[in-house]
């Protein structure tokens, strides 16, 4: 029943990934020249992400199946697939965690903001470390952290610090909401929606206080694919 | 439904305690037991037990029941609580008009589904309406409740469309859990991951605020 709409590999969102993974794709031409060949850590990244067409990803959930807690024993690996897209968000939380880094080290922010910037950069710096040890759980390499360039952004002071801070979360957010139907294992999807809410708080709240629409979408949120999210932090990556 | 990789240490704080969806719908049926009453409950077991790819039904159903509760509660908040500021105002009116989208989703897709869709429930909102400080207090509780439901369901669901669209209203009620503390002067979040819940404790923290 509804193959085309149940959980697997290969279809939904996942179409984009694997537009991106043929070799003689036009798209994939297009985001390689997109990534820009300074920008190491990101393209490395990706194109990892892109890349990983070697082996096919595992089942994906079995419609309807039986409870089978032991077809995986402990420590094996999980699908490429899956480490893939946790590279890609642990990509994503490795710009967070660095921005509000540099941002608390500038002292450029103060006063209350500087209370919320605090709290979400422990927050990503905790996002950080566990995507980090599940990739290797799964049995993938977890990617180096990007070299950002965030100068421009702390030169202009608190205001455009939290308008980035802003644009920065509710990207993260869409970016999780965009993967969140091509994870195959059950607890990455868990992981995943456990971080993904948290992005949702953290962008709500900076829309606050930069006086945005704290629902920018309306009453359901939207997703962003992975070459609209490289697309977007690009400015961030140092070429 | 099976559960691939297990055993992923990293994972540990962050998992839904390595539950299957069988285990998670008649887990949740038998508390709603003490919820709704055994007459409500005999046909939810019954379904979730001959379930074929209709499970996602269920959860749906258990998102609607919420999305009821959340919706009731900002329509009879903005007409019974006195001397609302501006401020709160706005943000109660903006979320009683998400949950009240977020029941007409869920009631369109349980019915493309082939499902029925559940019945508002009866609500009793107690003291909430007391003051503007109850109230942010309680819608507080209701999202932070919300986004927990929808995370420890969401890894349950088996198709990629009804995944995405409880994923684009979890970022919905997150928003909305991020800044009702905002506002209140809490921290936005408890820690750095929204943990799902299973649907007993869902349940169990709804059964307050439904009359019967």
């Amino acid at each position: 029943m509804k193959n085309s709409s149940t959980r697997e590999p290969g279809d939904g969102e996942h179409a984009a990934l694997d537009r991106l993974a043929r070799e003689d794709g036009d798209s994939r031409a297009q985001f390689l020249k997109m990534a820009g060949a300074g920008a190491a850590g990101a393209l490395a990244i990706f194109v990892a992400a892109c890349g990983g067409d070697d082996e096919p990803s595992g089942g994906g959930e079995p419609s309807g199946g039986e409870p089978s807690g032991g077809d995986k024993p402990s420590g094996s690996k999980g699908s490429q697939g899956d480490i893939d897209i946790v590279n890609y968000a642990l990509t994503l939380e490795f710009l967070e965690a660095d921005f509000y880094q540099q941002v608390l080290d500038s002292g450029e922010v103060t006063g209350p903001p500087a209370e919320v910037a605090m709290l979400i950069a422990e927050t990503e710096q905790a996002h950080v470390e566990a995507l980090m040890a599940t990739v290797t759980d799964l049995g993938g390499t977890p990617v180096e952290a990007p070299q950002t360039n965030f100068e421009d952004v702390l030169a202009g002071g608190q205001e455009m610090i939290l308008q980035t801070a802003a644009t920065v979360e509710n990207l993260g957010a869409a970016a999780y909401l965009g993967q969140a139907g091509n994870i195959e294992s059950m607890d990455v999807l868990a992981a995943a929606l456990s971080i993904h809410s948290i992005e949702a708080r953290h962008a709500a709240v900076l829309n606050q206080v930069v006086g945005k629409p704290i629902v920018p979408d309306g009453a359901f949120a939207k997703p962003a694919t992975m070459e609209e999210v490289l697309m977007a932090v690009k400015p961030f990556i140092k070429a | 439904m099976s559960t691939k990789n297990m055993a992923t240490p990293a994972l540990a704080n962050i998992e839904v305690q390595g539950i299957t969806r069988e285990s998670f719908i008649m887990r949740g049926a038998i508390a709603a037991g003490s919820v709704y009453g055994l007459s409500t409950v005999g046909p939810f077991v019954k379904q979730a037990v001959a379930q074929e790819g209709g499970g996602d039904v269920d959860i749906l159903n258990f998102a609607l029941t919420l999305e009821f509760l959340e919706a009731g509660f900002y329509t009879m908040a903005l007409k019974n609580v006195d001397g609302l500021s501006g401020m709160t105002k706005q943000l109660a009116t903006t979320l009683r008009d998400n949950e009240n989208e977020h029941v007409d989703a869920l009631t369109a897709t349980i019915k493309d589904l082939g499902g029925t869709p559940v019945k508002a429930p009866g609500v009793d909102f107690g003291m909430a309406f007391a003051s503007e400080d109850s109230f942010l207090e309680t819608a507080q509780t209701f999202e932070d409740l919300g986004v927990g439901a929808y995370n420890g369901a969401g890894p349950m669901i088996e198709s990629t469309d009804v995944l995405a669209a409880a994923g684009s209203i979890v970022q919905i009620e997150g928003r909305h859990a991020g800044v009702i503390r905002l506002v209140r002067g809490e921290p936005i979040e408890e820690s750095p991951f929204d943990k799902g819940l299973a649907m007993e404790e869902v349940l169990a923290a709804a059964k307050p605020f439904i009359k019967g």
